[in-house]
């Protein structure tokens, strides 16, 4: 029963927390640990600079955030483990394809690495991406939980 | 360059080493001293029967303590001419300062501490419009990061470093600023006029959204009077170090949700 009132909150709670690891990735790995990107690039415009502070914003209030759903669900025994890793697929990968063809290619905010053949980083990057997101979307859509059983619940109620 | 000579002149007579450091320090620090031990006896003398939490007590300690050091002692001297170490004292003036004392819940033992007829008239006033108007976290947002922003994309920061009076409120600013806009966000004090967790969060997004883009642009355009290499190095104090609050801060924000939307037993009669 549970399990159908908080639908929304499975798929919702794994779409914030991917979004939030891809960006803590991003930053301690490939910044910090690797340095294959700089803090700032002198090529960011001011738009990217205000697109970049803001996902940055929403990226570590999501990791939290979803945390604490994650929590809240758990407590309900609520959650649906294949729903919220589906949710998970479609926050990383979006957040990466995001990151890698607006904020790198349109926005110019910073690339993934300073090297010639960059092409081939931002290939495997957004592959991925697009992979994640695929995955993603077939597990939340397998998880649905189907509308006459929903209306059946709230009929009882 | 501005700065540091300004430094030399000033550091020559006994006067203006008195007018630009011990004064200002003890100007500031003052209202802290006092603010330590009212909570302290208070806590103290608070009802005996059901005594005032120890980690409050210490939060108070700690913030007060932080606010202290920010404004007083070597790191206060050295963030005349050196930004990074301005920069560490802000985050401890503006942000550490004030999350710690907001989670001590001074209004709180202030309420539980004096007579009634004395409670029922602060309560009043925190019923007031003003009131409301100060812990509008749009409001508060505006005055804190705004303020950040004022301080140094203008040439207010070298003016502050010329002019004692502009000196001193900025740093009272700083601090009341930060105070009211961590009060704003969480709600540990009685508070009158809430709003949902999903309207101070979206709020509290766009407003660590400003911090930390002023960050990076204090990275690469530095205030005026500071150098390159040292505005990169405060300038990515403010990013990270502002993280690391902000953190402590969301992860209150949705504790506070979580205990909210607890299930609660239902009791079905049959």
């Amino acid at each position: 029963m549970n399990h159908y009132m908080y639908s929304k909150r499975n798929a919702w709670s794994g779409v914030l927390f991917g979004i939030g690891a891809v960006a803590f990735i991003d930053e301690t790995v490939f910044h910090q640990l690797l340095h294959w990107h700089h803090f700032y690039d002198k090529s960011t415009t001011n738009i990217g600079l205000v697109s970049d502070g803001l996902f940055h914003a929403f990226s570590w209030f999501a990791t939290i955030g979803g945390l604490f759903m994650y929590a809240d669900l758990r407590r309900r025994s609520a959650l649906v483990r294949a729903r919220w890793w589906g949710g998970f697929l479609v926050g990383a990968g979006g957040f990466q394809l995001y990151d890698g063809l607006i904020q790198h290619k349109l926005m110019r905010i910073h690339q993934i690495r300073y090297v010639e053949n960059v092409i081939l980083y931002d290939m495997v990057w957004n592959i991925l991406a697009a992979c994640m997101l695929l995955v993603g979307f077939i597990l939340v859509y397998r998880t649905r939980s189907s509308q006459g059983a929903g209306k059946a619940y709230s009929n009882v109620h | 360059m501005y700065i540091n000579s300004h430094l030399h002149h000033y550091q020559g007579t006994e006067q203006q080493h008195l007018a630009w450091i011990v004064v200002p320090q003890l100007l500031l620090a003052l209202p802290f001293v006092i603010a330590l031990g009212v909570y302290i006896i208070a806590a103290i003398r608070s009802n005996p029967d059901k005594p005032w939490p120890l980690n409050r007590i210490v939060y108070w300690c700690i913030g007060v303590t932080s606010a202290v050091l920010a404004i007083t002692g070597p790191l206060a001297s050295l963030a005349h001419t050196n930004f990074a170490a301005h920069m560490l004292s802000h985050l401890l003036l503006g942000m550490f300062a004030p999350l710690l004392m907001v989670m001590a819940a001074p209004m709180t033992l202030l309420l539980k501490t004096l007579s009634t007829p004395l409670a029922r008239r602060l309560t009043r006033m925190l019923k007031s419009w003003p009131s409301r108007l100060l812990t509008h976290p749009i409001f508060t947002t505006c005055l804190n990061i705004g303020g950040l922003w004022l301080l140094y994309t203008t040439n207010l920061y070298s003016l502050m470093h010329e002019h004692i009076v502009l000196y001193l409120l900025i740093h009272v600013h700083i601090f009341i600023a930060g105070y009211l806009y961590t009060l704003s966000f969480l709600y540990i004090d009685p508070v009158f006029h809430r709003f949902s967790f999903v309207y101070r969060s979206i709020v509290l997004i766009i407003s660590l959204a400003g911090h930390g883009i002023l960050s990076k642009i204090i990275y690469v355009q530095p205030p005026s009077g500071v150098s390159l290499d040292q505005a990169k190095v405060g300038g990515m104090l403010m990013y990270y170090g502002g993280d690391m609050i902000d953190l402590v801060l969301i992860i209150i924000l949705c504790s506070h949700w979580f205990r909210s939307t607890r299930p609660r037993m239902v009791w079905h009669p049959n």
